[in-house]
C-alpha cells in the first residue's frame, strides 16, 4: 500500500477506475490534467465531454460529467451542435490524430475558421492505436507502422500534419491554439486550463494538441517510448502556445 | 416561445417555404443545413424568418456536419432539424445512423432529386430505399411521404412530435416538384388545432448538480464492447419500433371495395393515381387507390386487407423510380398472390395519362 496515494481529480468518475488504457499510454496523463483543470475551474456540472472513436473512446465514461460518444471524426460537429444550442454549457471534444486530422479534418478546419466556442483536445500518438497501429497523418518520416511496414515515405504519403500550426493560420486572434506533451505535465495542465478559460470567457475556438505515447503499437519499452516522445516527436512537433488571447505566459 | 401564426390563414407558396413555416410553427429552435438543390429554399426562408422569432441557424461545412450538429443539438434538448437531397442524403446517412443507434429525435426534410449519383437537381422518388433503410442499421425510422403542400405543413408538425415522442429519427420525404411548385394551403398554429407540441428535454446537460450528488452523470453510449450488449440493444429497439408501429402507420385508400385493379403509389405520384382512378371508373374500369403515407413503418396489414376485400387480380405500382416502392411493397406483403404490374418512370413525373395507358395495356 502506498503511503501517499496520487491525488485523484474530483471530476473523475470513480466507478470506471482503473481506466482501460494500455500500460504506458499517455491518455491517462492527458485525462488527469483535464480532470485537474475541470476541478480547478469548477465547471464539472456544466461540462459536456464528447469523445471520438478510437482509443479516445475509452474515455467516454471517464469523468463524472455528462458525456456522449459520436462517430469516427464526428466529435467536432456534435460538440458544435451542443454549444450552438446551449451556449451556457462547456463543451470538450476529445479525439485522436486520425479523427481530428484525417477522417474529421473538414470539421476541425471549418470549426476553427468559424471560431466555434468549443474546446477540442487532440491526442497525437503518431498512429491509429485502436485499429492496430496504422499510419496516421502524424506518423513521422521513416516511422514504421502496419501500413508503412518499411517506414513512412514522404514522397508517397506526404509529411506529418502539423495541426496547431495550420489551426493557428485559420483562426482569429481570440482563438487559443497550443501543442503540449505528456512529458511536461504542468505545462500540459496550463495549456488545457487556458483552452477552457478561453471558452468560458466566450472568446473563441480553443485547440490543444497533446503529444502522447503508444508503446503497444510502437513496440517500445519504457526507455524507448520516452526517447521517441521527447527526442523524436517533440523535435518534429514543437511544443508551446501558438495563439494565446491571454498574452504570453497566461496563467 | 413566440407564437408564429396567430390565426389560421390561406397561403400560396412553394413547398420549401411551407416547410420553413411549418418548422417555425412547430417551435423548432435551430436548423443546421448545407446547400443542395432542390431543398435550398428551406434554408433561405428559415434564415430570413428564424431571427424574427429568436431561432438559430448554422450553415455547416457539409451534410455530414449538418446531421451531426443536429444530433448534438437534440442531445442538449433543443428541437433541431435539417433538410437535404440526393448526394446530401447519402452523406447524412452517417448521422442518421447515429440518431437510430442513440434514439435521437432528429427531423430531416428530404426533397428527392434524380439519381443515382448527382443525377438531376429536379425530381425523383429514388431516395425511398435510402431514406427508409439507409445506413448500417435496421431501418428504425419514421418516414412520411407527402403529396401536397398542406401535407408538408401538417407532417412537419407531426414529424417533430413523432421524433420527440418515439425517439426514432423522423423524415419528411418530399421531392423536387413539391419543393419548387406553388400551391395553396392553410397555415395554422398547432395548438389551435388541438395539437399539443411535445416538450423537448435534454439527454445531456441536465438540470441538477453532479458535484453535490443531486444526480448521476449521463454517459450516452453508442458503441459497445461486447456483442451481447449490442444484441440486447438491437432487440430492445426493434421490439419498441414494432410495438409503436401500429399507432404511427398512415395510409389512404379509396374505392378498393370492388376494385379489379389497385393502383399503389406514394408521394406526389399518388395525385396522378387519384385522377387516374376517377377517369378509369368513368370509363367503366373498376380501379382502386392505395397510398402508403408512412413508408416506414409500412401499412402492410392495411394493404393486405384492401387486397383481400377487393378480390383485385392486379396491383399496379407506379413510381418515379426503378422499383424502390415495388421492392419495399413486395417484401412487406410477401405471400400475397395478387399479380404485380409496374410503371417505373425513374426521375421523371407521372401524370394520370401514364397510369391510365398502363392500366389499359394490362387490363
Amino acid at each position: 500500500m502506498q503511503a501517499v496515494a496520487p491525488a485523484t481529480p474530483k471530476s473523475w468518475y470513480l466507478p470506471t477506475k482503473p481506466h482501460k488504457f494500455c500500460p504506458g499510454c499517455g491518455h491517462g496523463i492527458v485525462l488527469k490534467a483535464l480532470g485537474d483543470v475541470i476541478d480547478e475551474l469548477e465547471i464539472q456540472d456544466k461540462t459536456i465531454f464528447g469523445c471520438d472513436i478510437g482509443c479516445s473512446l475509452l474515455s467516454w465514461d471517464f469523468f463524472a460529467c455528462d458525456s456522449t460518444q459520436t462517430h469516427h471524426g464526428r466529435t467536432t460537429p456534435v460538440m458544435v451542435g451542443i454549444k450552438r444550442a446551449r451556449p451556457e454549457l462547456i463543451t470538450i471534444g476529445y479525439m485522436g490524430d486520425g479523427g481530428g486530422y484525417s477522417i474529421g479534418s473538414q470539421h476541425l478546419l471549418n470549426a476553427a475558421v468559424r471560431n466555434e466556442k468549443v474546446t477540442l483536445i487532440l491526442v497525437n500518438n503518431t498512429n491509429y492505436g485502436m485499429t492496430g497501429g496504422q499510419m496516421a497523418p502524424t506518423t513521422l518520416p521513416g516511422q514504421k507502422t502496419e501500413t508503412t511496414p518499411f517506414g513512412r515515405d514522404p514522397e508517397l504519403t506526404g509529411y506529418p500534419t502539423k495541426g496547431p500550426e495550420f489551426i493557428a493560420q485559420v483562426t482569429p486572434d481570440n482563438a487559443y491554439v497550443a501543442r503540449a506533451t505528456v512529458s511536461k505535465y504542468n505545462q500540459l495542465r496550463r495549456f488545457i486550463r487556458n483552452a477552457l478559460r478561453n471558452q468560458i470567457e466566450g472568446n473563441g475556438f480553443s485547440f490543444v494538441e497533446v503529444l502522447s505515447t503508444c508503446p503497444t503499437n510502437w513496440r517500445t519499452n519504457a526507455q524507448q517510448t520516452w526517447h521517441f516522445l521527447e527526442d523524436e516527436m517533440e523535435h518534429y512537433f514543437p511544443v508551446g502556445e501558438l495563439k494565446n488571447p491571454f498574452g504570453k505566459g497566461g496563467k | 416561445m413566440q407564437q408564429v401564426i396567430t390565426e389560421s390563414k390561406k397561403a400560396f407558396m412553394t413547398g420549401n417555404e411551407t416547410a420553413a413555416w411549418a418548422a417555425l410553427a412547430s417551435g423548432a429552435d435551430v436548423m443546421f443545413g448545407y446547400p443542395i438543390t432542390p431543398q435550398n429554399e428551406i434554408m433561405h426562408y428559415w434564415t430570413r424568418l428564424a431571427p424574427q422569432y429568436g431561432r438559430g441557424f448554422l450553415q455547416t461545412e457539409d451534410e455530414i456536419s449538418a446531421g451531426f450538429t443536429v444530433c448534438g443539438a437534440v442531445q442538449s434538448g433543443k428541437k433541431a432539424f435539417t433538410a437535404t437531397a440526393g448526394p446530401g442524403n447519402v452523406l447524412m446517412q452517417e448521422p442518421f445512423g447515429m440518431a437510430e443507434g442513440m434514439r435521437l429525435p432528429l427531423l430531416a426534410i428530404i426533397q428527392q432529386r434524380g439519381g443515382p449519383s448527382s443525377g438531376t437537381v429536379i425530381y425523383s422518388q429514388q431516395e425511398v430505399a435510402l431514406t427508409t433503410f439507409g445506413g448500417n442499421g435496421e431501418g428504425w425510422r419514421i418516414v412520411y411521404s407527402t403529396a401536397t403542400h398542406q401535407e408538408i405543413y401538417d407532417y412537419v408538425i407531426k414529424g417533430f412530435n413523432a421524433a420527440w415522442k418515439y425517439r426514432f429519427p423522423t423524415f419528411i420525404l418530399g421531392d423536387g416538384y413539391q419543393a419548387k411548385m406553388r400551391e395553396p394551403l392553410e397555415m395554422y398554429d398547432p395548438e389551435t388545432r388541438g395539437i399539443k407540441m411535445i416538450d423537448t428535454y435534454p439527454l445531456i446537460g441536465l438540470d441538477g448538480s453532479i458535484t453535490t450528488a443531486e444526480r448521476e452523470p449521463q454517459h450516452l453510449c453508442n458503441i459497445y464492447s461486447l456483442e451481447e450488449e449490442l444484441y440486447d440493444v438491437v432487440l430492445k429497439n426493434s421490439a419498441e419500433y414494432k410495438s409503436i408501429s401500429p399507432e404511427i402507420v398512415e395510409y389512404e385508400e379509396r374505392q378498393c371495395e370492388d376494385a379489379e385493379i389497385i393502383i399503389l403509389s406514394h408521394g406526389v405520384v399518388s395525385r396522378a393515381a387519384d385522377d387516374a382512378v376517377k377517369a378509369l371508373r368513368a370509363q367503366g374500369i373498376k380501379a382502386g387507390y392505395f397510398r402508403p403515407i408512412t413508408l416506414r413503418p409500412y401499412p402492410e396489414k392495411q394493404l393486405r386487407a384492401a387486397i383481400a376485400k377487393s378480390g383485385a387480380k392486379k396491383l399496379l405500382i407506379a413510381e418515379s423510380a426503378y422499383g424502390q416502392l415495388y421492392r419495399l411493397t413486395r417484401q412487406e406483403i410477401y405471400g400475397e398472390t395478387i399479380k404485380m404490374e409496374t410503371l417505373f418512370m425513374p426521375g421523371v413525373g407521372i401524370i394520370d395519362y401514364d397510369i391510365i395507358s398502363k392500366v389499359k395495356s394490362i387490363f
